[in-house]
């Protein structure tokens, strides 16, 4: 459905807990991220997880509200760094229209926002729960805007944006405002939005959270779709629809901020 | 990143800036227009000032070195033409020439005229030359008739022979040109009296001693040197535009609130697309650039409109506005247009105490904006 990934997975140990072997794309080690620290509302969302998310498979951070899902997620996707703890990406990283490598792999706790930055937007792409796509621009304008930054060819950017609308079957709706749009066509320019620097890891923020029960179908299958085409997806649900979809391949389930330990019939 | 995507980089950035703006539409037209009307109104004032001082030194050009004026209780009065004898006896003294010249309001008009007698006048009796302003408040042309009443009250008509120019109209709108036997009948001053004496000096630093030694010769009499005149344009000029400074102190200052106020106060949009942006992978540097664009679009576009504008509303409508305060005693003078003058130092001034202030005012805030982390919008 898309290229594959530019940047390319390392082949990295096998997992330790137990789950078929696959490649290791990110692991985190006793990350811990407490929000307002010191302060009278101190808060710890993510509390001393360990785990590993293997590449080109579906992962799901399921757990209640309040459970450290989108913290986790947003750690993963080097959003924000923890508090404590080590995150490694085995994956790297290229240097977008210069050529070369950015980030060859490694450890990415201890990263200057500067590269955090460069290795979110190569890397890795979000779907947000509430979309935020940019008012006031077109579907087009919105699926364009995180190339921005590396100052791509304008067409050669046109093109590939308008070739992932029409991969989502959105090319009617390019010129569009995105205020106009409906709540499932906002998600899929939202999704290729996610996909326009070819990231190899997608991570969804509670994706079907505004979408009924057809449109979050629509959704699962285009997740599934990712996955097939060799991408890596992190998926962080409460949404039976999604945990019970069959999509995904490995569940993390979370309450209070921990990691609780496997249940037999997870997949 | 290679130059071509540098500049394709900042071309994206303008792009959104300018799509920002658009958005936008009512808060940053009302800003735009706020902005330009304090440009256009500091811009007016330095225009203003400049072209009136530089009006004032081509008058001065031409005035003479030193101007002997008698004075009777402490006022100016008619100085007898023998005086002028005395003084060309006065070492250093090249030529000693009287003077008429005088202020005649037209009543069917109501417009103030000078009306002067030329070192040499080209024409006869009954015939007079007028400036542009004269011309254009009469309506006459060359052969035309115009009246001026005698101080004895009779109506007598000249005829219009040339059309006085000049570099500066402040010299030439308001002047009438006349033979010295017709100033004589007009204004009713007997043969052995001038209006006040014109001297001309070979070394201008013998000018104070000169001076010293006319107000020693002739006591009743007060010489007045040509840099003494300038100071006097300088205060009036510089007092003049100072009050009208003092007047839009207020309006600039509220400008500064408005400015600071649009621009440390983000709005919740602004904040919200500036955490979209970071979250799909734009760094704080981009953001603070597209800002930095955003404040350079809105500085320069009113900072051009505003410099335009006062340049229109100096040259080309008199300073409207400002007639009333800066010309003072000059209202009742014919319209005058000032001739273009930009001093491209006072226009630089002007750049950097509007344009670059709000840039800066513009980016420090959207900074600390593009400093949250990006996952702030994951958790919104």
């Amino acid at each position: 459905m898309t290229n594959p990934p530019s940047p390319r997975p390392h082949s990295g140990p096998s997992t330790s807990d137990g789950t078929a072997p696959a490649e290791e794309l990110i692991r985190l080690t006793d990350v811990t991220k407490v929000f307002n620290s010191g302060r009278p509302n101190e808060f710890t969302a993510v509390d001393g997880v360990s785990l590993a998310v293997e590449a080109g498979r579906v992962t799901g951070l399921v757990g209640p509200s309040g459970s450290g899902k989108t913290t986790l997620a947003s750690l993963m996707g080097c959003m924000a760094r923890p508090t404590s703890g080590r995150i490694r990406l085995d994956l790297e990283v290229e240097n977008g229209s210069s050529g070369g490598t950015a980030f060859p792999g490694g450890e990415v706790s201890s990263l200057p926002e500067r590269f955090l930055t460069h290795i979110r937007r190569r890397a890795f792409g979000f779907i947000f729960q509430q979309f935020h796509l940019v008012k006031g621009l077109t579907a087009l304008d919105n699926v364009m805007l995180p190339a921005y930054p590396a100052g791509e060819r304008h067409h050669e950017l046109r093109d590939r944006a308008k070739r992932l609308l029409a991969t989502f079957g959105m090319a009617a709706k390019a010129a569009s405002k995105v205020e106009w749009l409906s709540g499932g066509e906002a998600q899929r320019v939202a999704i290729a939005r996610a996909l326009i620097n070819d990231p190899s890891v997608v991570i969804a923020d509670e994706p079907t959270a505004h979408l009924d029960t057809s449109l979050s179908r629509e959704l699962i299958a285009i997740l599934g779709d990712l996955r097939a085409a060799g991408r890596t997806v992190i998926v962080a649900s409460h949404d039976p629809l999604v945990t019970e979809s069959g999509l995904l391949d490995r569940v993390i389930r979370l309450r209070d901020g921990r990691v609780e330990p496997p249940e037999p019939t997870d997949p | 990143m290679t130059v071509s995507s540098w500049i394709q980089k900042q071309r994206y950035l303008i792009e959104m800036t300018l799509s920002s703006l658009l958005r936008r539409k009512g808060k940053f037209t009302a800003l735009i227009v706020v902005y330009t009307s304090i440009v256009f109104l500091l811009a007016s004032v330095m225009l203003f000032t400049e072209a009136l001082e530089r009006e004032a030194r081509i008058v001065l050009s031409g005035a003479p070195d030193i101007v002997v004026q008698k004075l009777v209780a402490g006022r100016h009065d008619l100085i007898p033409r023998d005086y002028a004898d005395a003084i060309r006896e006065i070492r250093g003294v090249t030529s000693v020439r009287p003077a008429l010249w005088g202020y005649y309001f037209d009543p069917v008009f109501g417009a103030n005229y000078t009306v002067m007698v030329p070192e040499a006048f080209d024409h006869g009796r009954g015939e007079v030359a007028i400036g542009p302003g004269v011309a254009k408040a009469t309506g006459s042309e060359i052969d035309y008739i115009l009246p001026i009443w005698t101080s004895k009250g009779k109506l007598t008509s000249f005829f219009v022979k040339e059309l006085v120019s000049s570099e500066s109209q402040l010299v030439s709108a308001d002047l009438i040109l006349m033979s010295e036997a017709d100033f004589r009948m007009v204004f009713d001053i007997p043969e052995h009296l001038a209006t006040n004496l014109v001297l001309e000096v070979r070394n201008p630093r013998e000018l104070p001693v000169i001076a010293a030694k006319i107000a020693d010769l002739l006591p009743d009499t007060r010489p007045v040197l040509k840099s003494e005149v300038q100071r006097t344009y300088d205060s009036v000029f510089s007092w003049r535009s100072g009050v009208v400074v003092a007047v839009l102190i207020g309006s600039v200052l509220a400008f500064i609130i408005f400015a600071w106020d649009r621009a440390s106060g983000l709005s919740a949009e602004e904040r919200r697309e500036i955490g979209i942006l970071k979250a799909i992978g734009w760094e704080t540097s981009d953001v603070i650039q597209m800002k930095f664009w955003e404040g350079t679009v809105v500085s320069l576009t009113s900072f051009l409109v505003g410099v335009l504008g006062a340049y229109a509303h100096v040259f080309l409508t008199s300073s409207t506005l400002f007639e009333p305060v800066l010309k003072g005693w000059a209202v009742i003078y014919p319209e005058f247009r000032l001739v273009p003058f930009v001093d491209a130092y006072q226009i630089a001034v002007l750049f950097f105490l509007t344009v670059v202030p709000y840039t800066v005012s513009t980016i420090v805030p959207s900074w600390r904006a593009a400093t949250i982390d990006p996952d702030a919008v994951m958790r919104a």
